[in-house]
């Protein structure tokens, strides 16, 4: 026993970060591999102008659809542009568009939650009926709507995408603040006259830095897949800048049947990075939601787990195997 | 129980009002007004015409007026006015188009259950299992593929090596019900396999959460067999949650028939929107998306109350 005391005293030192990334590492190796695509998606779109073998938009007019070939990584379309490149740049639009759109949805659902879950009577009442209103517009139509009023240019669709998204996800913050808003610390607060402002900073924002976290972790694929749905439709950002959706519509949807290579990469790397994004997100939450965490049971522990018990401990661990 | 219904309906009556605001506010914002789009087709135009064609349309009046106007039309009689730009019944277009996305929006969410809720069963009693692993893989692969991208290799590799395409002209159900699944069954699996996986992911949770019970146990102790545990004491608790999951998913459901709609001909409500926004034809966008948003509230309303109707532990106060 006295080992198992000081092994969680030692795990204790890790600061929040560093055990962040241990857990990662050691219990979710998908999560890991999630992590290593979303960075590799923020490098390859900081540094997309470096990267990119050409130009998005150069033309080579004597090369037009072609194969994968060493000059051209991943062939070319119909214009004889390289489909790497153009990959490249519109990787680099989903990271800005995921990451901006995201922090801005953040923002908003910190503000709407908080508020309408801490005042909460007829405050939170008009207000959640004005998220009721937002959520039951389809995300698409809706966004397809806005987008056509003002004009699509990539600082809109992030404050629209933003701002819808966040909308809707207020509701896990609400959730989170209203669970928290009835603990003794927080009534003991508001009755030594700690002022509004300073019960939210001090109390419930820390509090509810998980859900956020986890909110903001899962939201960016969802994010980028909105902006790419748009995108594909012709309601995302106009050309020329083109993003990972843009290169699946237009004129490539009338030569992909002669060259598929044109739609077939940037389908694959969209779906490869909010796939990684996703992964990454899920070991997030993982790890950050304890209510997630294995129970015990006979479904509930793996073998190892079971083995590290009965190493551990003096409970005879078939007792819970057999249960 | 009556007082909940009671109550949810008087909800829905603010929210449905400032979503028809909403619809109306924004779709009149929209610049390159319907009155540009009317009159560019005129071979002579003049700034007469501009005044004309916006009188005709109603559109001199004062917004909120025009507002007036248009929920009476909709409340008193039903109607959702005319479309702008055809100047026939708005309602004439929906009624030919709701049903071709009505099927595909059903068939789709069957094909999602019926791939989500076996494999989120097995995947939950064996869980952390080689069988689990590829089911999850699976799971996050169907959220992640987008559903547009997968319907373009549907369509592009099949053309390529077998040089098939599926067809254009709507097969109407009612004169040949094999072509018309034939038709819409390709479609219904691409938009239902983005569906699925969200679904099974749930259905996963929901059953290792319930598995972990004290009255699994004690069906455990008592000697049943996985499958009587499995089934009858585990998953009839598990359903429920999931059943809010695939009413929750409606809205998602509308935007993917909007793609795929688009992608394999199919002449739906998606379609026609799309057709309406690029046209500016403000009744036509703002009759489908009213009725999207009221079609939503519904739903998303039968589905609390059968949540309430199928567990007795809900009470409604």
């Amino acid at each position: 026993m006295a080992d198992t005391t000081t092994k969680i005293k030692t795990e204790k030192k890790r600061s929040g970060i560093a055990d962040f990334f241990v857990r990662l590492i050691r219990e979710k190796p998908m999560g890991l591999i999630g992590g290593i695509i979303t960075v590799l998606l923020l490098v390859v779109g900081i540094f997309a102008p470096l990267l990119a073998p050409y130009g998005p938009n150069v033309m080579h007019a004597l090369n037009p659809m072609q194969g994968p070939s060493l000059q051209f990584w991943m062939g070319t379309d119909w214009l004889g542009r390289d489909i790497l490149s153009r990959v490249i740049y519109g990787a680099r639009i989903s990271l800005i568009v995921g990451l901006a759109a995201t922090l801005i949805a953040t923002i908003v659902e910190i503000f709407i939650g908080v508020l309408s879950g801490y005042i909460g009577g007829k405050f939170d009442l008009v207000v959640q009926r004005f998220v009721d209103a937002v959520m039951c517009f389809p995300a698409l139509i809706i966004l397809m709507v806005i987008i056509s009023i003002i004009k699509p240019s990539m600082i809109n669709i992030i404050f629209v995408l933003g701002i819808q998204m966040g909308i809707g996800g207020s509701r896990v913050i609400r959730s989170a603040v209203i669970g928290i808003k009835e603990n003794l610390y927080i009534q003991s607060a508001v009755a030594i006259g700690a002022p509004t402002w300073d019960v939210i900073r001090r109390h419930i924002l820390p509090n509810i830095m998980a859900p956020i976290i986890i909110e903001f972790s899962t939201r960016m694929p969802a994010v980028i897949l909105t902006e790419a749905s748009l995108s594909f439709l012709g309601y995302g950002i106009p050309p020329p800048s083109a993003s990972l959706g843009a290169l699946l519509s237009g004129s490539a949807r009338t030569y992909m049947f002669i060259s598929p290579w044109m739609v077939l990469w940037p389908g694959l790397v969209l779906s490869v990075v909010v796939w990684g994004v996703n992964m990454f997100g899920d070991a997030v939450r993982d790890i950050l939601d304890p209510r997630l965490r294995g129970g015990i049971g006979r479904y509930g522990l793996s073998k190892k787990s079971i083995e590290k018990i009965k190493s551990q401990s003096n409970i005879d661990a078939d007792v819970v195997k057999a249960d | 129980m009556r007082a909940y219904i009671l109550r949810r309906l008087l909800l829905i009556i603010p929210t449905l009002f400032i979503v028809s605001l909403i619809v109306f506010t924004s779709i009149r914002l929209i610049p390159g007004s319907v009155v540009d789009y009317i009159v560019s087709s005129y071979e002579f135009q003049t700034k007469a015409d501009l005044a004309t064609v916006r009188h005709e349309l109603g559109l001199d009046k004062p917004m909120l007026e025009q507002y007036g106007i248009w929920m009476g039309q909709i409340i008193v009689h039903g109607n959702l006015g005319k479309s702008m730009i055809t100047q026939e019944p708005v309602a004439q277009d929906i009624e030919a188009r709701w049903p071709v996305t009505v099927e595909l929006g059903i068939l789709a969410l069957i094909i999602a259950q019926l791939i989500a809720i076996p494999i989120g069963i097995y995947s939950a009693i064996r869980q952390d299992s080689v069988g689990d692993f590829f089911a999850r893989t699976f799971a996050i692969l169907a959220i992640s593929v987008p559903n547009f991208f997968l319907a373009t290799l549907v369509i592009v590799f099949p053309s390529i090596w077998w040089h098939y395409m599926p067809s254009i002209k709507l097969i109407e159900f009612t004169k040949n019900p094999l072509g018309n699944l034939q038709m819409f069954i390709i479609p219904a699996i691409v938009l239902g396999i983005s569906m699925a996986g969200l679904t099974m992911r749930m259905t996963r949770t929901m059953m290792l959460e319930v598995l972990r019970q004290d009255y699994i146990r004690t069906a455990w102790s008592k000697g049943l067999k996985e499958r009587v545990v499995v089934l009858r004491h585990a998953l009839k608790n598990a359903l429920l949650p999931i059943i809010t999951i695939i009413g929750s998913q409606i809205p998602l459901l509308v935007g993917g028939s909007v793609i795929i709609e688009n992608i394999f001909q199919l002449p739906g409500m998606g379609q026609l929107f799309i057709n309406a926004i690029g046209q500016r034809d403000y009744t036509l966008v703002s009759s489908v998306v009213l009725l999207y948003a009221v079609a939503i509230v519904i739903i998303n309303l039968a589905t609390d109350l059968t949540y309430g109707m199928l567990d007795p532990r809900v009470h409604y106060n």
